[in-house]
């Protein structure tokens, strides 16, 4: 059962087209990679699922609803859609029980009390109950992003997607991010993931989605993906990145 | 040097010059209020990807700076009574009276100011926030109350406590429509008793004891709330 579909996705900024017919899917309990080089457009792609960025002609259906269609209510839709950014984005002027607390409160109207228990069992899972009075800027940058994931987590999504979750970190603290996602798909969350990290999806991705220049140049399992490629712009991409 | 003087003059007007002192401050403090509340509203309106929106937030911004605020002052003192009688037709409608006119005259003048500062402010907030409040399903009106707002003030404190010494010793204008303010009282204390050097040297001392302070209370405070990022 498809959770996120695509069904030819385009998008410009003024004259430059940034996405051209993207059409795939996100099936449930599925995890997806994106790749491809910068300036490809899975980034953008990623953001359109939730409606952060609008997009001009295609259509993106979400759980039966489309996302760019008027009648949807799109802050309900995003509330059922957990995000993670490349640069954390916590609420630096809350602390970090705060910051998981605020949609719980605000968009589901849980209780304070209820909200912070599950809370504080969202920061205990990634390892992080002791730091939930601090403020994000006291925490390290792995930290930071794992709370980011608990916030996404606390809100019950039934997909997450993560935008580049590891680029914007140490090399060692990408693993204990890398970790916490493992373990969110082994429990059957669908992800769609855009991350260079081709171990990460060689290991978890089921499927592995190659971009290039705004175009879905390769849908593919992962098996095939990193075993045949079948395009030489992903081949080219794959070598470069695989071998450093 | 100072036998011509009469320095015991203060002394014996300290009781009316408190009053106006907290006159100015009263005023002072309405003003700035009033002006932040409708100065951020106007920010919000400019910042609108509306024209129908941003278009009369800029006009009114714009048109109060390029107005004295002497000129507004009177506006509202002189001529809203006038338009008042003009437009109900009832030729014994009553102004508001001096304190209300000179009260409204400075709110809608600093929230001019106030706009532009609390403009800057919002733009400070990087825009992955906003992204992230709307990701969790915040609206409009929760993300901007919950995450941009603390975020911008926080930022902007200290040019807002400035502005508000400025409109401090701006308070001195309301002697146009007869209030009295410190500013006036010590004016109406020096004429009577044919006192001016002794009263103008004390209230300029007492201004800038007063607004160093304040400014330098500012540059403390702005030392220790910079927020761990």
């Amino acid at each position: 059962m498809a959770m996120i579909e695509f069904k030819n996705v385009s998008k410009w900024y003024g004259n430059f087209q940034v996405l051209t017919n993207c059409t795939t899917q996100v099936d449930k309990g599925e995890v997806v990679v994106v790749c491809g080089p910068s300036g490809s457009g899975k980034s953008t792609l990623i953001k359109c699922v939730n409606g952060l960025e609008p997009f001009q002609s295609g259509e993106i259906i979400v759980n039966s609803q489309s996302v760019g269609a008027k009648e949807t209510n799109l802050p309900r839709l995003r509330s059922m859609i957990g995000m993670v950014f490349q640069s954390f984005e916590l609420f630096p002027h809350m602390k970090v029980a705060d910051n998981i607390n605020l949609g719980q409160v605000k968009v589901l109207g849980r209780g304070v009390e209820e909200a912070t228990a599950r809370s504080m069992s969202l920061l205990k899972r990634v390892g992080l109950e002791a730091h939930a009075q601090k403020f994000p800027g006291q925490l390290s940058g792995g930290q930071q992003q794992r709370v980011a994931i608990a916030r996404a987590l606390a809100m019950d999504p039934i997909a997450m997607l993560f935008d580049e979750p590891t680029s914007a970190l140490d090399p060692e603290m990408i693993n204990e991010v890398l970790d916490v996602m493992t373990e969110l798909a082994k429990e059957g969350m669908t992800m769609m993931v855009v991350t260079h990290e081709m171990g990460f999806a060689s290991r978890v991705a089921h499927r592995v989605i190659f971009m290039d220049r705004g175009e879905i140049v390769e849908d593919a399992t992962k098996e095939d993906f990193f075993g045949k490629p079948r395009s030489e712009r992903a081949v080219q991409f794959l070598s470069k990145i695989l071998h450093h | 040097m100072f036998s011509g003087f009469d320095f015991d003059v203060i002394q014996r007007s300290l009781p009316y010059l408190w009053q106006g002192m907290m006159f100015s401050l009263g005023l002072t403090a309405l003003a700035m209020t009033g002006g932040i509340i409708l100065g951020t509203l106007l920010a919000l309106m400019r910042l609108s990807s509306y024209g129908f929106i941003s278009a009369p937030a800029s006009g009114y911004v714009n048109l109060l700076r390029s107005t004295p605020l002497i000129l507004v002052i009177f506006w509202f003192y002189f001529l809203v009574p006038i338009a008042v009688k003009h437009i109900t037709g009832d030729s014994y409608a009553q102004g508001i009276g001096p304190f209300y006119s000179a009260l409204i005259a400075f709110t809608l003048f600093e929230a001019a100011y106030y706009c532009e500062i609390i403009r800057a402010g919002i733009q400070s907030v990087p825009t992955g926030q906003v992204s992230a409040a709307y990701a969790l399903g915040l609206n409009y009106w929760q993300a901007t109350i919950q995450v941009v707002l603390p975020q911008a003030f926080r930022n902007m404190v200290p040019i807002l406590l400035t502005q508000g010494i400025i409109l401090f010793q701006d308070t001195s204008l309301v002697y146009v429509v007869g209030l009295t303010d410190f500013m006036g009282a010590a004016s109406k204390v020096a004429q009577r008793d044919g006192r001016l050097v002794e009263m103008y040297l004390f209230a300029a001392l007492i201004y800038f004891i007063m607004c160093f302070f304040a400014s330098y209370f500012v540059k403390r405070l702005q030392l220790r709330i910079t927020p761990p990022r």
